[in-house]
């Protein structure tokens, strides 16, 4: 409606007849596209054409081949089993998973800090507001690498090796090697637990979807949240005892030199995560609190008057109109943030750059490496977009 | 993405140029005026920058003794730092004419890289240290220990072979640059280091305590290291290959940087084909009848040059062993010039 008011659609001009067909701009356009993409075209057939025949002559092995080879070199992170005897492309998929975890939990700590962050540098109370200028300020001008260089070599390197490694009790330790944390082991059994807390969740989404309706139907408010969860605690407890306790955790036990058994989250990871998380951590608040700062002042006072408090205030009002404004940058910085990945290799974190790294050397095969290298980050960029573009289209403002 | 750009860069070059890394190297060196050697980023010993920024080490010498047999001067050279990771693509992609970097000499490199080895400088084998706290005397005892290892190195290699076949685990951690894998070594992120022995005192001297640390007596693979340049080449390859041969025939007759200019007017004929007094030899590769001469006189022999970066004159005093001549009991063995 807006649109309408600021630029009144005129009306269309007629155009003129032309004489020739190339002065016809329509037509003109179409030409030079087509060109454009044949000129396109032939140019990246004859960048493969010249690299192949450049190896050729250079008697470099090329070719994906080399995928299926044994990969011989061992990884020292892996979410999947892996041993040196996988072949080089299963080794690429340890990297490309690597990389995914901490893309993945680099955002959700990311997103919350910053949110946090953001939304501390509009408090009323002083302190807060100072604090989080001061890591604004602070941790976005410092280049991800050496952050991570902090952590890794400043802060990790200097806890105690692991056969002095500090204990924080019910076998939590905490040494040079990383966080060793007890594993939990289920048995038989705990697949039923499982089951009875999804049927919790479930049970839980249904009664807040009732009270949802139920208070727009009558007005009346319902515990929905405190409900739900209680529902989720007791079905799960009750099947626990039912099944008797499925469930036993498996320590770390020190031994010569390092704490074997019980989890373990590595120096690198964890030095690589803080650096990427605190770092965008600091874009995203400065773009939460522009997204605030967009929702009119008007709308506060309107809920306010309303009887609204403050919390609710930002939960129902402020944050999901400043959402809007928020996605297409926010989307920017997780890009960011995926990309920034690979300053893992500084840290001998395994993450698909180094593991492309060390195929790329062992094999020699550069050219494919870098190809690969590019199609994975585009791919999961691409991924990640398309993500966010629907989450913005979902977001975005319905007109009524 | 900075670490990955050597690569993708020697992709691209790969892709855009038309007739690639030209055949005549010698040609293009002559024609430059300097030879442009890829070395080591940090290894004292074989290739380190020294207090001044010179250059140093065996490695960085063998190199200046390539550019005293082409233009009769040991200082027309320029050096690339390279990671293990960027030398073969530095080399492939034209950025450097030799590589000079403790480089392992294995068939898939020979073969399937577009490289070829001129000959083995130093052998080598692989080995490990570990901090003497940990009481640790052998490899053998090394079953779950954190391990640091530099990234693209065959030693990664060996290292998983090794424990594969002797059923024992390890946690690598791996680095792509050499500093870094010192540094986590040094703080205590690993329990042991392995890299050709050679680099472990080497880098064992960099150490903040290097008492702390001893090297283990195993040795694990056999690492010929030497020169490599591009195949297709031969008379390139000859000359790097030919000035190799020259430093230990030196050695072997007793011509050094001191008295090359007395053996001119020895009547030893091997000192004087080497020198260039008689015969030809020097055409045959490309390059002027007094190559040998030029490069004993800008750089020394075999032996004077091993003796001053890895020998007792050198911090690493390392023994020549497996690298004495052939008629000292070593290996090293220099074809004659006939
Ligand atoms: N000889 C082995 C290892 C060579 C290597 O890269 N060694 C490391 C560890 S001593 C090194 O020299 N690093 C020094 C650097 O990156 O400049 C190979 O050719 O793969």
């Amino acid at each position: 409606m807006t649109i309408q008011a600021t630029s009144p659609s005129a009306p269309r001009v007629e155009r003129p007849a032309r004489s020739s067909f190339l002065n016809d701009p329509d037509k003109r356009g179409y030409i030079i596209q087509a060109v454009l993409l044949v000129l396109v075209v032939a140019f990246i057939w004859w960048l493969g054409h010249n690299t192949a025949q450049n190896l050729q002559r250079l008697h470099i092995a090329s070719g994906f081949g080399f995928l299926n080879e044994r990969a011989g070199f061992n990884i020292g992170q892996s979410l999947i089993p892996y041993s040196g005897d996988r072949s080089y492309g299963y080794a690429l998929l340890v990297g490309i998973i690597n990389t995914i975890e901490v893309a993945i939990l680099g955002i959700v700590i990311a997103t919350i800090v910053g949110v946090l962050v953001g939304v501390g540098r509009l408090s009323s109370n002083w302190l807060i507001r100072q604090l989080a200028t001061v890591y604004v300020e602070l941790f976005r001008n410092i280049p991800p690498l050496l952050v991570i260089f902090f952590w890794y070599f400043g802060v990790l390197a200097v806890l105690p090796n692991p056969r002095d490694a500090i204990n924080l009790g019910l076998g939590f330790s905490l040494s040079n090697r990383g966080l060793f944390t007890p594993k939990p082991i289920f048995e038989h059994g705990a697949l039923y637990v499982g089951i009875a807390i999804l049927v919790g969740i479930v049970a839980a989404w249904a009664l807040s979807r009732w009270a949802t309706a139920r208070q727009m139907r009558t007005g009346q408010q319902f515990p929905s949240f405190w409900a739900g969860l209680a529902v989720i605690v007791v079905l799960g407890a009750a099947s626990f005892a039912a099944t008797g306790a499925p469930l036993h955790f498996d320590i770390p036990v020190k031994t010569r030199f390092n704490l074997n058994g019980g989890s373990q989250l590595g120096p690198e990871l964890v030095s690589l995560l803080l650096a990427l998380a605190i770092y965008t951590a600091s874009f995203i608040a400065e773009i939460v609190r522009a997204g605030i700062l967009s929702v009119s002042h008007g709308q506060t006072e309107a809920a306010y008057s309303l009887g609204l408090k403050v919390g609710p205030t930002m939960r129902k009002i402020i944050l999901p109109q400043a959402l809007r404004v928020v996605i297409p940058p926010l989307t920017s910085e997780y890009l960011n943030l995926m990309k920034n990945t690979s300053l893992a290799v500084a840290i001998g974190f395994a993450d698909l750059v180094a593991v492309g790294g060390s195929i790329l050397n062992q094999t020699g095969q550069s050219v494919e490496v870098v190809l690969i290298w590019m199609l994975v980050y585009l791919g999961l960029s691409l991924i990640m977009a398309v993500l966010m573009n629907w989450y913005n289209r979902k977001m975005a403002l319905v007109e009524r | 993405m900075k670490r990955t750009f050597l690569p993708a860069l020697a992709g691209a070059a790969l892709a855009l140029s038309a007739s690639f890394a030209g055949a005549a190297t010698l040609d293009t060196v002559k024609q430059k005026g300097f030879l442009q050697c890829g070395v080591n980023t940090g290894l004292p010993g074989f290739g380190n920058p020294n207090e001044k920024g010179e250059w140093t080490g065996f490695d960085v010498d063998y190199c200046r003794a390539i550019a005293s047999a082409v233009f009769g001067d040991p200082t027309k050279v320029k050096f690339t730092p390279l990671d293990a990771k960027e030398r073969f693509t530095a080399l492939q992609s034209g950025e450097v004419d030799v590589l000079i970097r403790n480089t392992t000499w294995t068939m898939s490199r020979d073969t399937s890289l577009g490289l070829k080895f001129a000959g083995v400088n130093y052998y080598d084998g692989q080995g490990f240290m570990v901090k003497k706290s940990l009481g640790v005397k052998s490899v053998n005892e090394l079953s779950g220990a954190s391990i640091c290892v530099q990234s693209g190195t065959d030693t990664e290699l060996n290292l998983a072979d090794y424990f594969k076949s002797h059923n024992m685990q390890y946690n690598p951690v791996v680095f792509e640059k050499v500093s870094e894998a010192n540094s986590a070594y040094d703080s205590g992120r690993c329990d042991a280091y392995t890299t050709d022995q050679s680099g472990l005192y080497a880098t064992r001297l960099q150490l903040q305590k290097p008492d702390d640390t001893i090297v283990l007596p195993e040795i694990i693979s056999k690492e010929p290291l030497g020169p490599v340049v591009r195949q297709g080449d031969d008379v390139w390859f000859n000359v790097v290959k030919w000035t190799h041969y020259a430093l230990l025939d030196a050695e072997e007759l007793g011509v050094t940087q001191q008295n090359a200019d007395q053996m001119k007017s020895s009547d030893n004929p091997d000192i004087k084909r080497l020198l260039g007094v008689q015969g030809n030899f020097g055409q045959g590769i490309g390059l002027s009848n007094d190559w040998a001469y030029k490069i004993v006189k800008g750089v020394g022999n075999y032996g004077e040059l091993f003796e001053k970066d890895l020998g007792q004159s050198s911090p690493l005093k390392i023994q020549r062993g497996e690298n004495a001549l052939w008629n000292k009991g070593g290996l090293q063995y220099g074809m004659p010039i006939l």
